[in-house]
């Protein structure tokens, strides 16, 4: 079983106003001209590389870093690298008002963590925070104290994530016929 | 309780009891993949199964539109990756002559009204444009689909959008699809499927149709649905080679919420960078210079999107200076646009580049980028910052853009003198 609560230091992806950022698009967040790149190892260092002001992501980012993003986060295209660019940098979760439907199921099969979570822009979390996330309750805490709660995981979101990722998950329960 | 479009459509290809929230597993018709996301399907299938890698083959398709043919050695490697699975799985492939892909898949029949179909493409719900369910998915996920046949989907909300009042050229159906966006902004469809009803719907032909579906994405939509007339279901039926039917919603279906969109007199639109929902009359924003136009897409490089611009350009010259591009969406649009003269209309204005059909500067720029402080005016998707290189890029309809690559300005049609 992975675990269901993490806990992580955040990333909040504000602009140069101080204010959380609204459609965040995949060529944002994995620009169209690394497209070629299969290897998931090497889509790291391209992480928020056309983000004005994060561009230096992939440097100031440690394994079990956790992203805060405002509404539509992963707008866009359907390029999985926009997914799995974060789960190269070892990223444990990203948490957002909302996120874009193609990223979400790209997200959820790759078993990424991600919640959507209304509100979340406004609750005053600042980069270098420590909170701790629930993915079953939806719970986000910070020094003990529930700070706001997120819609937590879906059934299948859960299932996905807990086998590790679709093909996984596909296996486990038989899906693939052979 | 009646069932929306979508609700119909999955209950026809699933085991489970479907309604609006609920998770279910839906057979699909056709999957496919592109040049990109192609290679990391078969990478993900290579490395998750032993060999047995498609459940039909004959339902799984590659489709090349994005660098055709491959500019770069990677793309001309990952298409190779492709070619190499295909031959080896007897699965389907158009490559890099046919164009784009979701075109492809209506010109030829492929997809029907009422299919379920799947792709690496995040416009794939144009296929709502003919009433049939497309889905763009990443990789991961159409690995999947190839290797079982199915996939999950929460089972989203309908919208029901209806278009009220009329409009006349020079507004066409991009202006049409402007308002939409204007009234519902990034989000508006966000994580929902739609319906659009009313009568410059109705009024509209299958190109039309594929201009206002291709903007689903760009509103957050997962699909929505244009209810096929006739017409569709003629052309359909036609390409497939069997009578089709169209899926229609339930008198009595439920709605998550209804939005009204006033095109009466609609004037012809603009979306400004960095964002296709920056949206404003063309007249307000009349006179901006511009170094470029480019003309194509899946959202307008259809037979129709090629006549509106020839008509601005017939007999009349692209302003010196200005370089006008035009591609093609499929080669069926491509070989009819050079055979009804339509290409020696464009030669004849000067400064044009005629290309072979793709989908244009998307992906590594396969007509042409735009350089750091130049301008373009596009009919493509997307305006997002660096989507078509550094440039600032202004979206409009065809019509718009001819006219304005005649003028060197923005301007709108109305500034040549073509009447409809």
């Amino acid at each position: 079983m992975r675990e269901k609560i993490i806990e992580g230091r955040i990333w909040v992806l504000t602009g140069s106003d101080g204010r959380i950022i609204d459609d965040i698009d995949t060529d944002m967040i994995f620009h169209n001209k690394h497209l070629h790149i299969t290897d998931i190892s090497e889509m790291g260092k391209h992480a928020l590389g056309n983000l004005e002001g994060w561009e230096d992501f992939p440097e100031k980012a440690e394994k079990g870093d956790i992203i805060i993003a405002g509404k539509n986060f992963g707008a866009g295209s359907s390029r999985q690298q926009a997914v799995d660019c974060f789960i190269s940098l070892g990223i444990r979760a990203i948490i957002a008002e909302s996120f874009g439907a193609i990223y979400k199921r790209n997200a959820i099969n790759s078993g990424l963590a991600i919640l959507e979570c209304p509100g979340i822009s406004g609750v005053g979390l600042n980069n270098g925070d420590i909170i701790s996330i629930n993915l079953e309750t939806g719970s986000i805490k910070k020094d003990g104290e529930e700070i706001i709660k997120a819609r937590p995981m879906s059934s299948v979101q859960m299932d996905i994530y807990q086998a590790g990722n679709l093909f996984e998950y596909g296996k486990s329960m038989g899906q693939q016929q052979d | 309780m009646g069932k929306t479009v979508i609700e119909k459509i999955f209950q026809s290809h699933s085991g489970d009891e479907i309604k609006a929230g609920s998770v279910a597993w839906i057979d699909l018709d056709v999957r496919t993949a592109r040049d990109f996301g192609g290679p990391n399907v078969v990478k993900h299938l290579r490395e998750n199964y032993d060999g047995n890698y498609l459940e039909d083959p004959e339902k799984t398709y590659f489709t090349f539109d994005l660098s055709v043919p491959a500019k770069t050695i990677k793309y001309a490697i990952n298409q190779q990756i492709c070619r190499k699975f295909a031959k080896e799985t007897s699965m389907n492939i158009f490559d890099v002559d046919e164009g784009i892909g979701t075109h492809v898949l209506i010109e030829k029949g492929i997809v029907t009204p009422g299919s379920t179909a799947v792709g690496t493409d995040s416009h794939y719900n144009i296929l709502g444009a003919v009433g049939a369910f497309g889905q763009g998915m990443g990789d991961t996920d159409i690995a999947f689909a190839f290797k079982t046949g199915r996939t999950w989907f929460e089972v989203p909300e309908t919208m029901k959008i209806n278009v009220e009042g009329t409009y006349d050229w020079p507004s066409t159906p991009r202006d049409l699809t402007f308002a939409v966006m204007k009234e519902l902004g990034s989000s508006g469809m966000l994580g929902m499927a739609a319906e659009y009803y009313g009568d410059e719907i109705e009024k509209l032909s299958l190109d039309g149709r594929i201009t206002l579906a291709s903007q689903t994405t760009e509103m957050g939509g997962i699909i929505a649905f244009i209810p096929p007339d006739d017409n569709v279901i003629e052309f359909m039926s036609r390409r497939a080679g069997r009578y089709v039917k169209g899926v229609y919603a339930d008198k009595d279906a439920n709605y998550v919420k209804e939005v009204h969109v006033d095109v009466d007199k609609l004037e012809p639109m603009v979306a400004s960078p960095p964002k296709p929902t920056n949206i404003s009359p063309v007249s307000e924003m009349e006179g901006i210079e511009i170094d470029s136009v480019f003309i194509g897409s899946c959202t307008n490089g259809r037979y129709e999107d090629m006549l509106a611009a020839a008509k601005i350009l017939k007999g009349r010259k692209v302003k010196k200076g200005v370089n006008l591009r035009i591609t093609p969406s499929t080669k069926e649009v491509w070989a009819k646009a050079i055979k009804d003269g339509l290409v020696d209309i464009f030669i004849n204005a000067g400064a044009v580049v005629f290309t072979n059909p793709g989908c244009g500067g998307c992906a590594e720029g396969m007509p042409g980028l735009v350089g750091e402080d130049e301008v373009e005016l596009s009919t493509t998707n997307r305006n997002y910052k660096g989507k078509q290189g550094p440039g600032k890029i202004y979206l409009v309809s065809p019509a718009t853009a001819a006219a304005s690559a005649v003028k060197g300005y923005l301007a709108s049609p109305d500034s040549t003198g073509v009447k409809d």
